[in-house]
């Protein structure tokens, strides 16, 4: 189920504008990677890349490589729709549909999909899921009801729901608790502990504790200047970047000194 | 630099800045208002304004505008005096509102009144089963025009609807540049088309095909379409372009192609949204008379197919029945109200469908 990620020399761009250069990256099977460095370092751009998010966006596009076990998620006639299913993710802001019940919120991706699947199958892929995220317990008695009337937390376990349900090899989060009070946020990090038995996971955060608290390598990205583009300054295992980092912008900005 | 503490808020502020000293929170000494001072104003103006007009000649009118005007200066004057200046400014801004709501009010009840008051002598079982078939004095009915209403506008609903919505899915999730802005352009262009306009187009366009003289029903339903596809589009577009983009992108990143995010998750979650800005669509075009004047006439029996020949509406029938009446004109002018009685009671019945599918569609969250 989960896999490697390896990213060589990859450039992305908006247009003519070089947003992240040059990073080279390999993210290991069912390990959990955070990306951190101070807004606008290109760490959410780099994130939405990996699924092929970022195209969404008109103009953008890259160079370089960016490689799914060895299968270049950016080679000729490879579909984003294709990549996006095996490359899951949860946003900042938790976004359930607002339109379906919690039991097809969960479901969405394998109905959109068009995927048949016998009412005992979906049934169970949607307890597998709410487990999954921890959530089973608080919903399992109102499955039918709106998935806008949880709250904020729950709204993003519900999120992580539908994003394992349909199974991927990797999961990608984009500052999943950074709209989440602390008991929630607490929720969510058991979930990534528990998570990474099974998925790959990348995770962009702003809050290093939580780099720190819930990650096993750490890459620290960083911007020269308003107009340049983002890189990877360095990433190692977790405790290597906040104990001794080699470069003298991560020690500053993980001790607190800038950023 | 200076040292001690009782400098230190000068330390932190740096320059010294001109604040306005803060007004204290201590209660000053006044009073409030008693709910019914409004009230009792409005009457005593009401009474003074009165008492002056008997003595130079009463006149309903400008009662009320010199009722309220002595009632907002009264009020605002009282309101100072006990109140302040803050509280009275505020009473002031409430009765210039609640004027202007009412002014807005006038017309609106008038014609309702109007309508209705006129329209009830004939809104009998006779005008929704009869034609005009042979009648020549009292009886008869609009059975052909309200079926001929109906059709036409349900086949220019038909036409406009996909086509509106398909321009404005087009406009909000895939146009861009030049294109995209032309249609902008030319949607707001169509949107100020006179009717008339729309009715000569439709009518020129059957000339062309079939033949001059032409009048059929779908000739009126093109020129209704003509109206209605820039207001389809530019409701349609408004409500999609609310749809928050993390919908679009929570679908995508389950995989979820771009046609059918659309289909299944953007159009599902304004659908009320959509479904209100129709049916508003189908009611600006169903009193149309201009158009169908033109391309569709009139006649008074019933014709229930749009492709051949004269067709009866309710708008181009309470104009014939009110421009042109027979002798004695007292039973067209009634069916002319009760026709214009019908179209209200439709558009009515519209706007209640809309409500009830958007409440029906709307995202819950209980």
């Amino acid at each position: 189920m989960s896999k490697n990620i390896e990213a060589k020399d990859l450039n992305i761009y908006y247009g003519s504008f070089r947003a992240v250069e040059g990073v080279d990256m390999s993210i290991k099977e069912k390990t959990v990677t955070a990306l951190i460095g101070p807004s606008g370092c290109g760490k959410s751009t780099f994130l939405r890349s990996i699924n092929r998010m970022h195209e969404v966006i008109a103009g953008a596009y890259v160079e370089g490589s960016l490689e799914l076990d060895g299968q270049d998620l950016y080679g000729p006639g490879m579909d984003p729709v294709l990549v996006r299913r095996k490359i899951g993710m949860v946003f900042q802001r938790p976004n359930p549909f607002p339109t379906m019940s919690i039991y097809d919120n969960v479901i969405a991706g394998m109905r959109l999909n068009n995927k048949k699947a016998k009412k005992a199958e979906l049934d169970d892929t949607v307890e597998r899921s709410l487990r999954g995220a921890n959530l089973w317990n608080e919903v399992k008695d109102r499955l039918d009801k709106p998935g806008s009337g949880l709250s904020g937390g729950q709204q993003q376990r519900l999120c992580i729901a539908r994003a394992i349900a349909v199974q991927p090899d990797v999961l990608l989060m984009d500052e999943p608790c950074s709209a989440l009070d602390p008991i929630s946020t607490l929720a969510i990090e058991d979930l990534i502990n528990e998570l990474k038995n099974d998925y790959t996971i990348v995770i962009v955060t702003h809050n290093m504790q939580q780099a720190a608290r819930v990650s096993d390598f750490t890459g620290f990205f960083n911007i020269e200047g308003t107009g340049k583009p983002g890189k990877l300054v360095e990433m190692d295992e977790t405790k290597t970047i906040f104990s001794q980092p080699t470069q003298k912008a991560t020690e500053d900005y993980v001790s607190g000194r800038f950023g | 630099m200076p040292t001690g503490t009782e400098h230190n808020e000068t330390d932190i502020l740096g320059p010294e800045l001109d604040l306005p000293a803060t007004p204290d929170l201590v209660p000053r000494a006044q009073g409030k208002l008693p709910r019914w001072a409004p009230w009792a104003i409005l009457a005593a103006s009401a009474v003074v304004v009165g008492g002056i007009l008997a003595t130079v000649g009463f006149s309903i009118g400008l009662w009320v505008v010199l009722t309220v005007v002595l009632f907002a200066l009264a009020t605002y004057t009282t309101s100072r005096v006990v109140e302040g200046p803050r509280k009275a400014t505020d009473r002031l801004v409430t009765v210039v509102v609640g004027s202007a709501f009412a002014i807005a009010m006038i017309p609106l009840i008038s014609v309702l009144w109007t309508v209705v008051s006129n329209g009830v002598a004939r809104f009998d079982a006779a005008f929704f089963t009869n034609s005009m078939r042979g009648v020549v004095g009292e009886g008869g009915g609009a059975y052909h025009a309200i079926l001929g209403t109906l059709i036409i506008t349900g086949l220019a609903a038909l036409m406009s609807i996909p086509i509106g919505m398909l321009t404005a899915v087009y406009l909000v999730e895939y146009g861009k540049g030049r294109l995209s802005r032309a249609i902008t352009f030319f949607v707001d262009v169509m949107t100020g088309i006179p009717s008339i306009v729309a009715g000569l187009f439709a009518y020129a366009l059957f000339a062309l095909v079939v033949g001059p003289g032409v009048r059929m029903g779908f000739a009126g339903a093109v020129a209704l379409t003509v109206l209605m596809i820039p207001i389809v589009v530019r409701s349609t577009e408004e409500m999609l372009k609310i749809v928050p983009n993390e919908l679009r992108e929570a679908s995508y990143a389950l995989g979820v192609p771009k046609w059918k995010t659309i289909l299944k998750i953007v159009i599902p979650t304004t659908a009320g949204g959509i479904a209100t800005g129709i049916t508003l669509a189908i009611a600006r075009v169903i009193g149309e008379t201009a158009p169908l004047l033109i391309a569709v006439g009139i006649t008074t029996g019933v014709n229930l197919n749009p492709f051949d020949d004269r067709m009866a509406t309710l708008p181009v029938f309470a104009y014939y029945s009110y421009v042109s009446p027979g002798i004695p004109r007292e039973p067209f002018l009634d069916r002319a109200w009760t026709a214009a009685l019908v179209l209200m009671v439709i558009v009515m019945l519209l706007n209640i469908i809309a409500r009830i599918i958007s409440r029906a569609f709307a995202p819950k969250t209980r």
